[in-house]
Parts: C-alpha cells; sequence; structure tokens
C-alpha cells in the first residue's frame, strides 16, 4: 500500500529524514519509535504532503502512484488521514459541521454527491458512539477548549469517519489518561481491517500494550536504525534509547 | 493544490469581481452638476409637494455651507460633486404589476445575481421591492401587507400617497444638516423605501429591498424611513451588488428608523457594492448614514454584511430614548484588495435602563485596512444603562489592517460598560488541518470565515444567512497569509 524509498526531507535547507525506506502493506500495523527529535512527526508530515517540508530525494508511494505531486487533500481524498498530536482549534465551527465538511469534499473528489443528511447522521452517531463521545461535545466548536484527551479521541473519531486507508496515528497517546486510552485504542483496533493499515507514531511503548503492532520501526537521527516485531517495543522500553543512540545497532 | 504565500497573493489579485457585468437599459438621466435647478428638477420628476421641494432646497443650502468629513480612518481621491448626475432612472416605466411587464433584460439582470424574484416569491414570501437606479420597477406582496395596514411602497410614493407620515418622520432622526452626506442625500435623494408598520401589527413577512446601481455615472442616493408604531414589530432586509465600473460612483445613503413605543425593528444588510478591482481602481463610495431611534421599551436590531465598495462610512446607530429601550448591532465588515472601511456605531443612551450590545467582526486581506469606530454614550440622566462591546478582527496575509477605536462616554455612574477586543490570524497550521481532512484551501478559509463570522451570521434571518454565508466565499476566495 504504501511504499516509502530512499526519502530524504526537511525544512529551509536542514535535512531531517536521510534516507527512510518501509513498506507497509494492507491489513498491517508499523509502529514508528524513537527518541525526540530523530524525525519521527517529520516522517507524518511529509507522508500527508505538508508544505513546509521540502522532498529532496527518494519518494512516497500509495498504491505505486508517487505522492509527490499531490496536494494535501489530494492525499486525503486518496486515503491518507494523520491524526495531529497537536489538533488545531478553529472557533465557531462545529465538530459536526467540519466533518460533514470533510466527507462532502471527499465525495465531491470522487465525483459523488453530498452524503445525504439523514445517513450523515447515522454515520455520526454510530462512530461518536464507537468513540463513548457525548452528542453535546459534536455541537461544540472543533477543538476549542478541549482537553487533550479530548482532543485526540476527536482526532479518532475523525478517522472513524473518514475511514482511510492509510491512518497515520502522531503521538495520539500523549495527553491521554488510561480511560482515554483505552477508548482510542479500542476504537482504532475496531476500525482496522484487512483492507486497511496504521502507522503509530510513539515515543512511549504504552499505546502499543492496546494497539499491537505488526512491525515496530526506530527511527534516529532522520534514519531507520531498526526494525523488528512488538518485542523490539518491549526492549526499547526496557533498555532506554540510549541503547539505539550509543549504536549498539545500525 | 496547497498554496504558497506567492500563488495565494496572485490568485487572490487575479480575483476579478464576480458580479462586474452591466445592463443596457436605456435611462432618463439628468445633466451633470449641482445647484438649485436640479434640486428643483428632481423634485420635479418625482412629482412632489412643494413642501418636499422646500424641504430639499434647505437640505441643500445647508450642504453647500458645510464641508467634507475627514475623520475617517480612509484615504481617497474626494469626489467632484459636479460631475455627477443626480437623477437616473430607467426608461421602461410605468410600474409593473406582475414580473411579465418587467423588460426582460433587467429580469436577466437579476438572475445573474441569483435573485430571482419568482424563487423569491415562491420560497420566502419576501416582499420584494426592487430599486435598480432609483426608482422602484417591481413590487410585490402589497396586496397582503395592505389588509394589515402595512404601508410598504417607494419614498417617492410615500410622500406623494402618505404626506402626513413622510412629513412628520423625515429628518427626525437624521436631519438635513446631520451631516455632509445626510445633507447632500436629503437634498437631492432619488427614491429608496418607505415602511409603516401600524400599531399592534406584528408584519407577516420580512421585508426586502435591493438596491443597485446601474447607470455609469449615477450617483445613487437612496433615502429609507422605517416606521415601527407602537407594539408593532417588522424585519426588513436590504441588500445590494453593483456592477464593476472605471470611476468610482458614489453612494450616500440615508436610513432613519422611528421604534416608538414597545415596537421592535430589526433591519439587515448585506452590502456587496463594486470594490474596485486588484489595483484599488474603480469601486464604490459608500458614505451612509443609518440611525434609529428607540422610544419607550423599543428594540432596533443592526445585523450588517459588508463586502463591498471602495470605501465605506458607516456607523449605523440606536439612540435610546426611551427607557427600557434596546439597541443592538451587530456586523461583519470584509476588506480585501485596497478596499478600506471605517464602520461601527454609535450607543447614545438617554433613557434608564437601556441596554445595548454591539458584536463587530472584521476580516481584513490584501493590502486593506479596517476599522472600527464605535461610540458608547450615556448621558447623566440614563440610570441604569448597560453595555456590552465585543470587537473581534480577522486577518489574512501581512499586508491587512485592522483598528479599533473604540469611544466611550459615560456621564452616569450607574452605567455599566464593558469592552472585548480580539485580533487573529488565520494561520498555516489550521489550513493544513483543513487539508488533511480533504478540504481544500478556499473551502477552508471559507469554514474558517463562517465560524469567526458565526455569532452575526446567526443574526440574519434564514434566507438572507445562507446569500451572506456565500458572499463572505466569494469576498475572500484564496486569500491566506
Amino acid at each position: 500500500m504504501l511504499k516509502i524509498n530512499n526519502l530524504h526531507a526537511g525544512v529551509e535547507g536542514n535535512e531531517i529524514l536521510k534516507g527512510i525506506n518501509l513498506e507497509v502493506n494492507a491489513g498491517e500495523i508499523h509502529a514508528i519509535m524513537g527518541p525526540n527529535g530523530s524525525g519521527k512527526s517529520t516522517l507524518a508530515s511529509v507522508i500527508a504532503g505538508k508544505e513546509e517540508f521540502e522532498v529532496t530525494e527518494g519518494n512516497v508511494l500509495l498504491d505505486g502512484q508517487d505522492l509527490e505531486d499531490s496536494a494535501p487533500e489530494d492525499r486525503a481524498h486518496k486515503g491518507i488521514f494523520m491524526s495531529f498530536q497537536y489538533p488545531v482549534e478553529i472557533p465557531g465551527v462545529s465538530v459536526t459541521n467540519f466533518m460533514k465538511t470533510a466527507i462532502n469534499e471527499s465525495r465531491k473528489a470522487r465525483g459523488l454527491e453530498d452524503m445525504p443528511a439523514n445517513q450523515m447522521l447515522k454515520l455520526i452517531r454510530e462512530k461518536a458512539e464507537l468513540l463513548e463521545i457525548d452528542r453535546k461535545f459534536l455541537s461544540r466548536s472543533l477543538n476549542e477548549g478541549f482537553s487533550g484527551g479530548e482532543k485526540k479521541r476527536n482526532e479518532i473519531f475523525q478517522m472513524a469517519m473518514l475511514e482511510p486507508k492509510l491512518a497515520i496515528l502522531d503521538e495520539t497517546d500523549s495527553g491521554l489518561d488510561i480511560d482515554a486510552l483505552r477508548i482510542v485504542a479500542n476504537g482504532v483496533n475496531k476500525l482496522k481491517s484487512k483492507d486497511n493499515a496504521v502507522i503509530i507514531i510513539t515515543h512511549y511503548q504504552r499505546l502499543l500494550d492496546y494497539i499491537v503492532p505488526d512491525y515496530v520501526h526506530v527511527l534516529h537521527e532522520g534514519k531507520i536504525v531498526k526494525s523488528g516485531t512488538k518485542e523490539l517495543a518491549h526492549e526499547l522500553e526496557a533498555k532506554g534509547y540510549d541503547w539505539i543512540k550509543n549504536g549498539a545497532v545500525v | 493544490m496547497a498554496y504558497t504565500e506567492e500563488e495565494l497573493k496572485k490568485e487572490l489579485e487575479t480575483k476579478e469581481y464576480e458580479y462586474g457585468f452591466y445592463t443596457d437599459i436605456e435611462s432618463d438621466t439628468l445633466p451633470v452638476g449641482l445647484n438649485e435647478d436640479i434640486v428643483v428638477a428632481i423634485s420635479k420628476k418625482k412629482e412632489e409637494p412643494s413642501w418636499m421641494t422646500d424641504w430639499r432646497l434647505k437640505a441643500f443650502k445647508a450642504w453647500k455651507e458645510m464641508e467634507e468629513p475627514e475623520w475617517a480612518n480612509v484615504t481617497y481621491q474626494k469626489p467632484d460633486f459636479q460631475a455627477i448626475s443626480y437623477y437616473s432612472a430607467p426608461n421602461s416605466k410605468p410600474k409593473y404589476d406582475s414580473l411579465d411587464e418587467v423588460d426582460p433584460e433587467l429580469l436577466d439582470t437579476f438572475k445573474k445575481l441569483g435573485i430571482s424574484l419568482d424563487e423569491q416569491k415562491k420560497l420566502t414570501g419576501v416582499a420584494v421591492d426592487i430599486v435598480i437606479d432609483s426608482v422602484s420597477v417591481a413590487t410585490t406582496f402589497k396586496k397582503t401587507l395592505a389588509e394589515k395596514g402595512i404601508i410598504f411602497c417607494s419614498i417617492s410614493e410615500a410622500i406623494k400617497e402618505h404626506p402626513e407620515l413622510v412629513q412628520k418622520y423625515i429628518g427626525s432622526v437624521v436631519p438635513q444638516k446631520d451631516n455632509f452626506y445626510a445633507a447632500l442625500n436629503s437634498a437631492v435623494f432619488s427614491d429608496g423605501s418607505f415602511c409603516y408598520i401600524p400599531k399592534g401589527v406584528r408584519c407577516p413577512m420580512e421585508l426586502s429591498t435591493y438596491f443597485r446601481i446601474n447607470q455609469a455615472g449615477t450617483g445613487q442616493f437612496e433615502r429609507t424611513l422605517v416606521i415601527a408604531d407602537e407594539g408593532s414589530y417588522v424585519s426588513y432586509l436590504e441588500g445590494c451588488t453593483a456592477p464593476s465600473r472605471d470611476e468610482n460612483q458614489l453612494h450616500a445613503a440615508v436610513v432613519e428608523l422611528i421604534a416608538l413605543d414597545g415596537s421592535e425593528i430589526k433591519y439587515s444588510t448585506v452590502q456587496n457594492w463594486f470594490p474596485g478591482d486588484k489595483n484599488g481602481k474603480g469601486g464604490v463610495f459608500n458614505f451612509v448614514t443609518k440611525r434609529g431611534i428607540c422610544e419607550k421599551n423599543a428594540k432596533i436590531s443592526w445585523t450588517q454584511v459588508e463586502t463591498g465598495s471602495a470605501i465605506t462610512w458607516k456607523y449605523p446607530s440606536c439612540i435610546l430614548k426611551g427607557d427600557n429601550s434596546i439597541g443592538e448591532f451587530y456586523s461583519i465588515a470584509v476588506t480585501n484588495n485596497y478596499q478600506q472601511a471605517d464602520t461601527g456605531t454609535k450607543m447614545v443612551h438617554l433613557g434608564k435602563n437601556t441596554r445595548s450590545t454591539i458584536i463587530s467582526k472584521g476580516i481584513s486581506a490584501g493590502k486593506s485596512q479596517n476599522s472600527y469606530r464605535g461610540l458608547v454614550q450615556v448621558s447623566s440622566r440614563a440610570e441604569n444603562a448597560r453595555n456590552f462591546s465585543q470587537c473581534d478582527s480577522l486577518l489574512m496575509g501581512n499586508e491587512c489592517g485592522a483598528h479599533t477605536f473604540p469611544y466611550i462616554e459615560v456621564k452616569n455612574k450607574t452605567a455599566q460598560i464593558e469592552h472585548e477586543a480580539t485580533t487573529s490570524k488565520i494561520g498555516e497550521d489550521q489550513i493544513f488541518y483543513c487539508n488533511q481532512r480533504g478540504i481544500n484551501t478556499e473551502k477552508a478559509i471559507a469554514l474558517i470565515v463562517n465560524g469567526f463570522s458565526k455569532e452575526v451570521l446567526n443574526k440574519l434571518p434564514m434566507e438572507f444567512a445562507v446569500e451572506a454565508q456565500k458572499l463572505l466565499e466569494i469576498s475572500l476566495e484564496g486569500s491566506v497569509g
């Protein structure tokens, strides 16, 4: 599904990603771990197409298609979703209205009519239930005054609504208490199918107790320095990132 | 396609005025220039009684002695008042009873604007009195209104048919010599609307007028007079768009609202005059005087969405004369390219327990300047007056400006005045967030702007809110910083 070849990217001439290779197939969950500043969030942003990052070498393919000239919204229409580490606030725009707009824009890109209102309502109700979201929450302004946990839960709610092919969860566990973590993980697990894939970007192994990855990759100084199965996450947790930093593995 | 700052700027600049077209209708136009003869000629053309002619002449005399005001935060080339023709009426007179009789080209113009009369009649039950170049050409729903004793007609007609009401109230809120442009309007006003709601009557439909400038080089001077008698209610809608033009066009309207004891007037405006091109060439000068007076327990609510005009100079105000009266001002002002807006309100608290609310949302893009200017005045005998003001500014890009000039004059220590102000900027992070959810940049801006403006949009009648939302989107397409 997703294939990243020798990806070099940076911002304003500073190279952050220094040759990433990664392949994610349908039905898989990949975890990308690494110390602060290793380039995890940059990788997520580059896949999502954030303009401020410049790809200097290599490419990102989705279903064999080079994404280089694809705008962020086109990538979204193709099924890429990113759960933000710091979701932005949009005052005056309700969660419902925002989702309605997002869904209909994606439908428009596929040549479909707007989703009928009753269908939209049903979908919203169903997904809100999945993430144990209160109806009142949906009429609040997007992320305005939300707690850290509410913001993250709202991100996964949006993911549930948009049913992406590839979901990238950027530090979704940060700011979550244990209950919220369980709800979010539960949501992600329920949405998982043999046709979609998830990339979890995280600093800690904690979330991986709930969403069990098929593969774990360790990112350090812009490169994947080690790949393995879920045991690698436990090993990292036990030994700390210094184990990687000290060059024990390359 | 996501945007870089440069691309955005480019797109924004090439965004031409959507409604810039011109309808070729034969007009009956007076020679350019202004003197007593012209004032008399206008009055004659309109077959006015002599008291009206005298009233105009008195205004003209006052105007001659006055200086153009310069205190507003706008810069422009002053109009040459002797180079304007002060009267222009479509030739296809007389008035029509049904749309079939109206010039098809005119109807076509309305179609282009998306203002289909047919549609409006069917959908909304709005009575529409359309002013095209100074003379009303279509009036509907008059009969239904007449059954309730409501008078809704052009001001020219009212002068002839209801002289006692016009004579009593015209100039009672905005006197002839109130200010330079009000005086000019008083002398040469061409047409406008008149509305009277009898005692205790609740007007069953939204009253709506569409103004439109349609004759090259003709200033338009509208005069609107709305009188709500004791205990009555009316919601009045006014909206306008204007065709593209090279030279500046002057628009100096006067609107007077009279809310008698226990009555309520809701006055909503969507203004979309031609704002000038991307270089700031052309565009309408909109120097408007709007004021209402509230008697005891009365309420006046001004709601405005201002997206057009090269220069806007406008302060819909409330004189809260009666005890317990209420004034409200809800405004969205959008400026783009080289547009300049200096707009706000005056709330003058004279009566006891008077209350006022001001919610102003300014949105600036391009190289535009957007100023809020508001006065809250509490007189010495206005016990327990209360005011709440909120002024929010939203900036797009780095070359526009937002300014706030709040004036507060309080002479009674029981008054409670609150003022809040915020300034924010549409951020790249907000745009990217929307993009990532599949929402393109234009749509994202529209969403953010609508969210920002929501408190005011919510105050508009439903059908108007939709139109206003569309206008906001058109005015700001592609602009972000």
